[in-house]
């Protein structure tokens, strides 16, 4: 799988393509500036790009800018942006044509690197990635104990944060060690209590909780 | 110290209101009149005001010259004193009670002189009242103070607004008596006096009949020509006079240009030593949370890391599992340092500027939040800041106290002002003087000549309203 990487900082840019590389990804381009980064992305043949929020020469959302540029660009294209924080506001203008392919991780999940090449693959694939901290915010505005989201179980909270990060039963199964269908029984329940339509599509079904949740 | 609806208190940036001249045509001569009469309603109620002190004082020097009269003749102790001294007793304790209230009747005569001239005839009075103090009693509702007789007659006599208001209750009784009674009493006696006679020879028109002036050659054409002439003197008099009235209101009742500094001097003294309090205290805390949290987290990981690498040889089970301990200290060391940046410098505020800092809280809060309005540039830094922690603070107040789940916030930038409003329909009773989050806002406002303005109502509807004059680039 290609990436093209957009990092201005050159350790961490050294960083991620040693990790990338040692879970069999191939770097393309790693570039450190928004610029570079488009024109890396024109060239083709990218499966997937990986973007830091804050690149030169701004050090604002330069290269939020650039990947929202890039996916309006190339409709679909898997991005996966890092940053140093994260914002909603970002999430949802990542989110927002729907597409899905997206990604918005924590730069510190790079630490957990299976976690973090699993993401990226994820989105690749045409997947969703959210950061657990964008969820968890997303449930602290939604947990009101009359609301929906507060009428859910402990666990199904579990699996409905897991499913929002992007998550596949299968991988939702394996981080809380109950079996696939218990998994299954637990998604059926949230979406009947929500209120929204059940799908088989795993993307389909992580953008519409997002959707849910960020209303 | 919130501007009240009727009174203006010192704000440093009075923004100019449309100074429109509206006395120009006919319809706007007749406009003149009306509002030279409106202007003397509002002298005749300042007259009210001066016989309403002046009463009791006539009544209590009266008693206390027959007193010292009699003193004098050294009759004192006839029946008659006990009257002389009620009379005295009387006229003190009118004054005593009346003082503070005339004074404040006197400032809003004179408020509202100023309004209406720059309403009216475009002419505008820059007022600037000392900000109430606040007082060292409880006050009538929970949270307000009420001031002692002493705080209020020293904030009132202390202030040189309350003298120059003072001097425009007597300038306005003689001077502007005189000024706006010429083209009322040329109109009045024209019509009166010279065009109704004149009409009230003409057949059918015998009924009206009212005696006419007595002197040679006053025929009713001659009568009716001097009525009209008169009337028409008055009309187009009325807008120069009115004019001429506005500029003597404005004489005497705006400051010295030395008080307005004086005004001024005081008002960045103040703000400059708590924007250095607050800055000293951020700091402080700043180290506090470093000290505590990252500092100590990246210590505990050396000394992990430390035991680990002595371990390695021998339990290499035991060193992996220091490994991780010590990635994931890292990750909450990061995890500390992301929210004391958030707290110092929000960066999505750097990124995209107040509006979107905006959205940003709103999306954050557990409330419904609409964020309305705009911006066509970026505002300083510093008031971006301002404003970003003040609108945060007010929508977790709304969270906490309004006992509603929605609000709504509007940002746009006006009359050279970032002004930012939150409003809910909750609960309502906020108080500035209550919490000392409001007063914090305020605070830090104010280093930027900017203002808090909060009106809530018991039973809601709360409006809080910010507004920082500042240029955007």
């Amino acid at each position: 799988m290609r990436v093209v990487i957009a990092e201005d900082l050159f350790l961490l840019r050294e960083g991620l393509i040693r990790l990338l590389e040692a879970y069999g990804f191939e770097v393309a381009a790693a570039t450190d500036n928004g610029e570079d980064f488009l024109a890396a992305i024109r060239k083709g043949g990218c499966d997937v790009a990986v973007v830091d929020v804050r690149l030169p020469p701004t050090f604002t959302d330069e290269g939020l800018r650039a990947a929202l540029t890039a996916r309006a660009e190339n409709p679909g294209l898997p991005i996966l942006v890092v940053s140093q924080y994260v914002e909603q506001l970002y999430a949802r203008e990542l989110l927002a044509d729907g597409a899905g392919a997206v990604g918005y991780l924590l730069k510190d999940r790079v630490l957990d690197g299976a976690q973090f090449t699993d993401a990226v693959s994820r989105v690749a694939r045409g997947g969703t990635a959210m950061d657990p901290e964008v969820i968890a915010r997303l449930l602290a505005r939604n947990t009101t104990p009359e609301g929906p989201v507060g009428k859910l179980s402990p666990r199904e909270r579990e699996v409905l944060e897991l499913m929002a990060e992007g998550r596949s039963n299968v991988a939702i199964a394996a981080r809380l060690v109950v079996t696939e269908r218990a998994v299954a029984k637990h998604t059926a329940s949230i979406f009947g209590k929500l209120g929204l339509q059940p799908s088989d599509d795993d993307n389909r079904r992580v953008l519409a909780v997002l959707a849910y949740l960020g209303r | 110290m919130y501007p009240t609806p009727d009174i203006i208190w010192h704000s440093p940036h009075q923004r100019p209101a449309a100074a429109a001249n509206r006395h120009r045509g006919a319809s706007g001569h007749l406009l003149a009149l009306a509002h030279a009469g409106a202007f003397l309603g509002l002298l005749l109620v300042g007259v009210l005001l001066l016989a309403l002190v002046a009463g009791p004082v006539l009544v209590g020097g009266l008693g206390l010259g027959h007193l010292i009269a009699d003193l004098l003749h050294g009759s004192l102790g006839s029946g008659s004193d006990l009257t002389y001294l009620l009379g005295v007793l009387i006229g003190v304790a009118s004054c005593w009670l009346l003082l503070p209230v005339a004074l404040l009747a006197a400032r809003r005569l004179a408020v509202r002189t100023s309004r209406l001239s720059a309403r009216w005839c475009g002419v505008l009075i820059r007022q600037s009242y000392a900000p109430r103090p606040r007082g060292s009693r409880q006050g009538w509702r929970p949270g307000t103070t009420r001031l002692s007789y002493q705080q209020r007659m020293g904030w009132l006599l202390g202030d040189q607004a309350t003298w120059r208001d003072l001097a425009w209750l007597l300038v306005n009784t003689v001077a502007g008596f005189v000024l706006l009674l010429v083209p009322l009493l040329l109109v009045g006696v024209g019509i009166v006096a010279f065009m109704i006679p004149g009409i009230g020879v003409f057949p059918g028109f015998a009924e009206h009949a009212v005696p006419k002036p007595a002197f040679p050659g006053n025929t009713p054409l001659v009568l009716f020509l001097i009525g009209l002439a008169m009337t028409a003197a008055g009309t187009l008099l009325a807008p120069l006079v009115l004019g001429g009235y506005a500029g003597l209101a404005r004489w005497v009742l705006t400051p010295s240009a030395q008080a307005e500094l004086q005004l001024r001097v005081a008002h960045l003294a103040r703000t400059r030593t708590e924007t250095l309090d607050t800055g000293a205290a951020e700091l402080r805390r700043i180290e506090r949370d470093l000290h505590d949290g990252a500092q100590a987290r990246l210590v505990a990981m050396g000394l992990t890391l430390d035991a680990a690498g002595r371990l390695i040889d021998s339990d290499p089970a035991a060193a992996r599992a220091l490994l991780y301990e010590a990635r994931d200290a890292s990750a909450k060391a990061l995890a500390e340092l992301r929210d004391l940046v958030r707290g110092i410098h929000p960066p999505v505020l750097a990124d995209r500027g107040i509006a979107d800092a905006v959205r940003a809280i709103a999306l954050d809060s557990p409330l419904r939040v609409q964020v309305t309005g705009a911006l066509p540039g970026r505002p300083p830094a510093p008031v971006e800041s301002a404003a970003y922690f003040a609108v945060s603070e007010l929508l977790a107040n709304v969270a906490k106290h309004s006992g509603t789940e929605a609000a709504t916030v509007d940002v746009r930038h006006e009359s050279g002002a970032l002004r930012i409003s939150v409003r809910d329909d909750g609960d309502g009773g906020a108080d500035p003087a209550r919490g000392t989050g409001l007063r914090g806002i305020e605070r830090r406002l104010a280093a930027f000549d900017g203002v808090l303005v909060v009106t809530s109502p018991p039973g809601g509807p709360t409006e809080a309203i910010l507004d920082v004059p500042c240029a955007l680039s």
